[in-house]
């Protein structure tokens, strides 16, 4: 099973599309107060990562997330 | 600071009110006909009422409503679980069970209450849930209290929603999936065939809302699931009382005797109190007359045609297909406000929609038919666009 940096490599390899401030994308980089996403360009993303990795991820998580590590983390949880 | 949160709100409606434009709560000052009221001082066509069969104004049910004050009372002041239970609302439940063909019936005092109530309680905590990203404001907010695992498919896409069954597993066969009749800001259908084809290979359990469906979709106007041939695969219908019955309240119909014990399980239905006699008696009478005059659904869906077909030949971005809910797209928030205070001034009142009142980003000036409408109110609605078009406040080339 992948690691955690993996997943914080997929994700910021699939973040650069919506990195228009040209941020150096790191796990401490914030998807809402950093990059910007819009509520509706989150749940894109969102989808974007379910596909890749055949998951599904709750609603009731988002809530705890905020930074691209805590995605990498929770997304890495429901991978296991 | 507490209420920092709510700056950029005051600062849109210090907007509005500078420019003496009130869309959200606009207060109608008297009602004409069903059709027809003045709104801040103007006499307008009621376009965005959601009075889908006129039934509001029907003189049956004020008749029916005033003979039940007079014997009840104007409230119940208390709770059904107290002193709030009349024989009114046993006789609603029963002919409500009676009008969908099943045994069980729970009656809210509210749409909003009945469809939070069901899905805060019919799931918990290690069960999932799955809704239709689009779902109304009730469903996210009942779901949300539930503590159920929360998973949201992509709208009206039954493929999304096997997708995610198959990824559930075992999980499956005990979820709880929610969709919805007709979606209420673009008036489209939920594609129920394909989904309770999808409910038949995982598992799991089917609860549709029926609001904007009831008494407009189906045979015999129970809704969305009847007119897809798929109610056996339906395991709670909930549905408001506020829209073609034309009165408040809501409802739980299902053929599952549990939901006898589901009743005393649900907050909003206990710790509030009952419909009051008056409204519970005009809803009986709608239903009755909604039971015996087929021929209002088909006024409704005429009207419906009429002016989708009207606003799409002006070149307007309406949705794919006709429905009692005419959506038009309107490009921002600017535009959507400065064309609904000029459909206000042409004498029409419809709804002005932004998000996240909206799904997605859209900013929408929803129209609402009424069997009630006459085809001449039908074509003002549309010249009234026409007159908005001309003047330059919309424009029809991309969205309007």
């Amino acid at each position: 099973m992948a690691e955690y940096q993996e997943y914080l490599d997929f994700l910021c390899s699939a973040l650069a599309a919506h990195n228009k401030k040209s941020l150096v994308l790191t796990e401490d980089i914030s998807l809402v107060a950093d990059i910007g996403l819009s509520s509706l360009e989150v749940m894109e993303f969102i989808e974007k990562i379910e596909d890749h990795f055949d998951i599904s991820i709750p609603l009731n998580i988002l809530p705890d997330v905020n930074t691209i590590g805590d995605l990498a983390k929770k997304v890495r949880e429901l991978n296991l | 600071m507490l209420f920092d949160k709510f700056q950029s709100m005051a600062s849109f409606q210090a907007d509005l009110a500078e420019r003496d434009i009130a869309p959200f709560g606009a207060v109608t000052e008297q009602i004409l006909s069903a059709t027809e009221g003045i709104v801040q001082g103007k006499r307008v066509i009621l376009a965005g009422t959601n009075n889908y069969l006129g039934m509001s104004c029907d003189p049956r049910c004020i008749r029916a409503a005033q003979q039940a004050a007079e014997q009840w009372g104007t409230g119940t002041t208390g709770s059904r679980l107290a002193n709030g239970s009349f024989t009114e609302h046993q006789a609603l439940e029963m002919e409500i069970a009676d009008f969908y063909g099943v045994d069980h019936a729970i009656v809210f005092s509210t749409g909003y209450s009945a469809t939070m109530g069901m899905c805060a309680t019919l799931a918990g905590p290690g069960e999932t849930i799955l809704l239709d990203g689009d779902s109304h404001a009730s469903i996210y907010s009942g779901v949300k209290q539930s503590g159920a695992e929360i998973i949201r498919f992509k709208h009206n896409n039954p493929e999304d929603l096997a997708k995610r069954m198959r990824r559930l597993g075992d999980r499956a066969g005990n979820a709880l999936i929610i969709a919805e009749g007709i979606y209420s800001m673009l008036g489209d259908v939920a594609p129920l065939k394909e989904i309770a084809a999808v409910k038949r290979e995982y598992g799991g359990y089917l609860l549709v809302d029926e609001a904007h469906s009831m008494g407009v979709l189906g045979e015999t106007g129970r809704g969305a699931a009847q007119a897809a041939g798929v109610e056996n695969d339906v395991d709670f219908s909930v549905g408001t009382f506020s829209k073609s019955l034309g009165s408040i309240g809501g409802f739980c119909v299902s053929r599952h005797p549990e939901l006898e014990a589901i009743r005393y399980c649900i907050s909003a239905y206990i710790f509030t109190a009952s419909s009051s006699p008056s409204v519970v008696a005009s809803t009986r009478e709608a239903l009755r007359i909604i039971g015996a005059q087929p021929e209002l659904r088909e006024n409704l869906w005429n009207n419906a045609r009429h002016l989708y077909e009207g606003l799409k030949a002006l070149g307007l971005g309406v949705g794919p297909s006709a429905s009692p809910v005419v959506a038009v797209e309107m490009e921002d928030r600017p535009a959507t406000i400065q064309g609904w205070q000029a459909l206000l001034d042409a004498g029409v009142y419809v709804n002005l929609v932004v998000p996240p009142a909206s799904p997605s980003t859209n900013f929408l000036l929803r129209n609402s038919v009424s069997a009630a409408h006459s085809s001449a109110q039908i074509d003002t609605i549309i010249a009234a666009y026409a007159g908005l078009i001309e003047n330059g406040v919309i424009s029809p080339d991309k969205k309007a």
